[in-house]
């Protein structure tokens, strides 16, 4: 809004981010930030607590169904801080997912309204639901504390896990949002399929079950890396597994370019269809 | 560039309808198109961004077609026109809340739009909270706002509110609190579509005050899309008709809304092929045919005299309704309602005929000098058997004798005129 002279005429193809604008943007994505963390937990008593009690009783649950009952193998730490440490960053990137998928349909007014980088939107959950990661991570420690486990020099790694992470998370969230606002099967979908996408990560059983063959393959979910660098880092469980963060890194970046270019080309009939 | 503000060019836009889809009447038909949906849906939902202009026809709408025009810098231009006539598209292609289909469009300058108050207001933030949010969306910085806060606090009359979620707040409140933001924002090329729809009179008042500072004081450009045709031409410079995505004129305020209003001053009036005869809706059970004005002496007029009895008469062929009610509405020549007359108030519904004419008879017309046009409607309870908005006839009151001076209020005082008794005592 603050260009001398814009040229409005049909685009089409691709386009790549646009960081001139964003920056000039800053403030709104600043308030949209706000505005999310602010209404999240609006009129509960709970309020930010609730960021806690979803990967604390998923623990539970999972101790007792997969720890006790199951006897799954847990790298030899409790299973209850096995599961932990996982829920973090699954937990993150289940609800970043969710959100920045539902992010263009909630704010369909908007989009009709007022022009603004469509990116923000998205963006804005992502970065929002960083604060439950913060709180979620925090009481790690204290298990941590609990349990009498103490963390390697590898705790170093985990802001690049934590990038991987977000990488992965922006990059189904662009994908998924741009499609759910003209397909909103999309919307309906991503409740379970978020819960059955669990499964496919190392979150109730460790990569090791996973035949050697297929470790591969596995790793390519960018999810497998990182959850298992979380443990490797915090749990001493395995040894630093480089080569599947690795391809995780690979395939995260792959997805945010991916997601990124579909937004961003998809963007033009966000307005139109919503 | 020099001076232009905005310049368009052959601007189009494409839209897609929604497709009717055939119901079947057998069981095994319904239960087939059941099973079918999904794949209809999806190529329904498909096509929402898929166009092929060249091979489709029915199932797209050309929003805008080749609309062209230039704004200079301090213009003030009005875009006025009928619903569905693309005047929201085209604040929005140059917004870039969409894309055009074709054509291309400069604009030179820094634009904010108003296409809504209070885009992005949250009912759980606080009105504080929201004044950020909705001005940032807006356009501003946050600095901007901080400095503005106080003011727009002022203007929005809610100070005593400032920490309570919006939602708690009364809706004449939420609007006051938004426009109070939008009213501080100082593009150099100010966007509106209708915002006055919303609010009470005063709060439009303020609006159009507000905006007359904006545009004359300040110098800044405005594209203001309304349907309050008396604010268009107490503001506008200059105004552009949009029919069918089509501009048919670009003009002074008093021309385009003339030719919105129809004004067909010459020829009979006994005319069915005006133009607001093309806006008719109605389920078609009763058509009227033919309207015109009748002066005390039965003659047919195209003017009347205010004071004097007067006739509106109308022909209608009803096909299957028995009785029905009959209204019209009479409007200036700004298209404000100057008055209304209808069955319904008299409480005499209308025993309806194969063909016939329904009379009403105006002792002593109410009116002041002035242009006017009728819209009629003949309807039963929630049935509407016929209607013309607009235009069905339209004459004119060039001198009054209702007022034995032959006195009426002068232009911008009143519409209507009243008897009343004046009446004066000295008080000891
Ligand atoms: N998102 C959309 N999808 C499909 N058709 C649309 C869409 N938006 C507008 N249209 C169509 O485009 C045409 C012009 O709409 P527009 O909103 O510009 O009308 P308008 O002149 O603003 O009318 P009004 O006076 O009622 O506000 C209409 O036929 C409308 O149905
Ligand atoms: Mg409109």
């Amino acid at each position: 809004m603050r260009q001398t002279q814009v040229i409005i005429e049909p685009r089409r193809g691709l386009k790549w981010v646009d960081w001139k604008e964003l920056a000039e943007y800053r403030d709104l994505f600043f308030f949209m930030v706000w505005r999310n963390i602010r209404t999240r937990y609006a009129q509960s008593a709970l309020g930010i607590g609730w960021a806690l009690i979803q990967p604390l009783f998923s623990m539970i649950v999972f101790t007792v169904i997969f720890g006790r009952l199951a006897k799954v193998d847990s790298n030899g730490v409790p299973y209850a801080i096995f599961s932990y440490t996982a829920l973090v960053p699954w937990t993150y990137f289940a609800n970043a997912l969710t959100e920045s998928t539902s992010s263009l349909v909630a704010n369909a007014n908007m989009l009709k309204k007022i022009y603004f980088p469509r990116v923000l939107l998205p963006l804005a959950s992502l970065v929002a639901r960083a604060v439950d990661f913060a709180i979620a991570l925090i009481f790690l420690v204290v298990l941590m504390l609990w349990y009498r486990l103490y963390p390697t020099w590898n705790v170093l790694v985990i802001p690049l896990l934590v990038l991987i992470l977000v990488l992965a998370a922006s990059g189904l969230g662009l994908a998924l949002t741009a499609m759910a606002i003209q397909y909103r099967d999309v919307a309906y979908a991503m409740n379970f399929v978020v819960q059955l996408l669990m499964y496919a990560a190392p979150v109730v059983y460790p990569t090791t079950l996973i035949p050697e063959p297929y470790r591969i393959w596995y790793a390519l979910n960018p999810m497998v890396g990182v959850i298992e660098g979380f443990r490797s880092a915090l749990l001493g469980t395995i040894p630093m597994p480089w080569h599947w963060i690795a391809l995780g890194g690979l395939s995260s970046v792959a997805m945010v370019a991916c997601g990124l270019l579909y937004f961003r080309s998809r963007e033009r009939f966000f307005a139109d269809v919503a | 560039m020099g001076d232009l503000a905005i310049r368009v060019e052959r601007m189009s836009k494409l839209y897609r309808l929604g497709q009717k889809t055939a119901n079947s009447d057998t069981l095994a038909g319904t239960l087939f198109s059941l099973a079918a949906a999904p794949v209809r849906n999806l190529r329904a939902l498909r096509s929402l961004t898929r166009f092929d202009p060249a091979r489709e026809s029915e199932s797209v709408v050309w929003a805008l077609k080749d609309v062209t025009f230039d704004v200079k810098k301090g213009e003030v231009l009005g875009i006025i026109g009928p619903n569905g006539a693309g005047k929201s598209t085209v604040l929005k292609v140059l917004s870039r809340i969409t894309q055009p289909t074709q054509g291309r469009a400069v604009v030179y300058g820094r634009v904010g739009s108003l296409l809504e108050v209070g885009t992005g207001f949250h009912p759980e933030l606080t009105g504080r909270e929201n004044i950020y949010m909705n001005g940032t969306i807006l356009g501003m910085s946050k600095r901007e706002i901080d400095g503005k806060f106080d003011q727009i606090v002022d203007f929005s009359g809610v100070e005593r509110f400032l920490d309570t979620p919006v939602k708690r707040y009364s809706s004449g409140m939420q609007v006051r609190l938004a426009f109070a933001v939008a009213a501080h924002l100082d593009p150099e090329i100010l966007i509106i579509d209708e915002v006055l729809a919303v609010g009470d009179v005063e709060f439009q008042q303020k609006c159009l005050k507000r905006m007359e500072e904006v545009s004359k004081g300040e110098g800044t450009t405005v594209l203001f899309v309304s349907h309050n045709l008396g604010a268009i031409r107490n503001l506008c410079t200059r105004t552009i008709v949009l029919m069918k995505g089509q501009i048919v004129c670009d003009d002074t305020p008093e021309r385009a809304i003339k030719l919105i209003m129809g004004g067909r001053s010459s020829g009979s009036n006994n005319n069915t092929k005006g133009e607001g005869w093309q806006l008719r809706g109605g389920d078609g059970r009763v058509r009227i045919v033919a309207a015109r004005v009748l002066d005390k002496y039965n003659v047919e007029r195209e003017s009347l005299v205010s004071g004097e009895d007067a006739i509106f008469e109308f022909q209608y062929v009803n096909s299957g309704v028995d009785v029905f009610d009959f209204s019209m509405i009479i409007f200036d020549s700004t298209g404000v309602a100057a008055t209304s007359f209808s069955t319904l108030f008299n409480g005499s519904k209308i025993e309806a005929s194969k063909k016939g004419v329904v009379r009403c008879v105006v002792p002593r017309l109410p009116l002041n000098i002035g242009t006017y046009n009728v819209g009629v409607m003949v309807f039963d309870r929630s049935t509407i058997y016929d209607h013309i908005p607009q235009n069905a006839l339209s004459f004119n009151i060039p001198i009054s004798v209702f007022y034995p001076t032959g006195q009426t209020p002068s232009f911008g005082k009143g519409l209507t005129l009243t008897d009343c008794i004046w009446d004066a005592d000295s008080l000891s």
